[in-house]
């Protein structure tokens, strides 16, 4: 059991390494924010199932904590992104489509 | 009453959860969140009806596993492109429709689609949601829709109406 646990954490922390390297790699804000937050899910997951194979008695906590980096990381990644976009962040040139474009034009002439 | 009785539990959940089930934890768990609940309840929009817990649990039982397996599947596809020296991405805004109205059927599936990777969801306004996604694919905005929310959206229709 013992060795279970430190294969799943060793997972976590291998998709925690995926994560950062993510950041380092992807070409603007969006894409980073793609690796870099994707990373915290699977990794705290596995992890946090890590331990509680270790320590069974603290599977409750480690349940509130995985419902709570659920709801909220994707919050906070939302809302940096928005944020992002709207302070004007360059944008990847290979981005392919970008309908946010036309929903902006739009609230942003409602703004002025 | 049904405000008063949801925060109530909302909060005495938590708490089990982390101060364990010994009786006196119970009892100043349970008073604590009646008391904060009796403060705060006027202000809450959620009810508690009776069809909420049936949903609560078809939420847990059908929606959590198929979204675990979105989940692990997604994360190791963007895992793949990272690693991959040529880095194979094709980002872009999408705009796909959805059916989901309620703010909490929404909340989930605009979580849902950020939490597996490859996808991020930005913004929304009534009947779409804008997501940013690192590897597009299709042509129209039903396909898209298909591809990104498709495992979600029914059956958090279901769950949210």
């Amino acid at each position: 059991m013992i060795i279970v646990s430190y294969i799943l954490m060793l997972i976590g922390a291998f998709f925690y390494a995926i994560g950062g390297l993510g950041i380092y790699r992807m070409p603007d804000l969006f894409n980073r924010a793609q690796a870099g937050t994707k990373a915290t899910t699977l990794g705290t997951l596995s992890l946090l199932l890590g331990v509680g194979v270790q320590q069974p008695s603290w599977i409750p906590k480690l349940l509130l904590i995985a419902v709570f980096i659920a709801v909220t990381n994707p919050v906070g990644s939302s809302t940096l992104a928005r944020a992002g976009y709207h302070s004007g962040v360059p944008i990847y040139e290979g981005t392919q489509v970008d309908d946010l474009k036309e929903l902006y034009k739009k609230e942003d002439g409602l703004d002025e | 009453m049904s405000k008063f009785i949801g925060a109530s539990v909302i909060m005495f959940i938590p708490w089990v959860l982390l101060a364990g089930s010994d009786p006196s934890e119970l009892i100043l768990g349970a008073t604590v969140a009646m008391v904060i609940a009796g403060i705060i309840y006027r202000n809450l929009d959620y009810a508690f009806k009776s069809g909420s817990l049936a949903g609560a649990i078809k939420f847990l039982v059908v929606y959590v596993p198929v979204f675990l397996w979105e989940l692990v599947k997604a994360n190791i596809d963007v895992a793949f492109r990272v690693l991959n020296p040529r880095m194979p991405i094709n980002p872009g805004f999408v705009k796909i429709p959805t059916g989901i109205k309620g703010d909490y059927g929404r909340l989930a599936l605009a979580n849902s689609i950020t939490l597996t990777p490859g996808t991020l969801s930005v913004d929304g306004d009534e009947n779409h949601l804008y997501v940013h996604w690192i590897d597009v694919m299709g042509e129209s905005q039903k396909e898209r829709g298909e591809l990104v929310s498709g495992p979600f959206e029914d059956i958090l229709g279901g769950i949210f109406k």
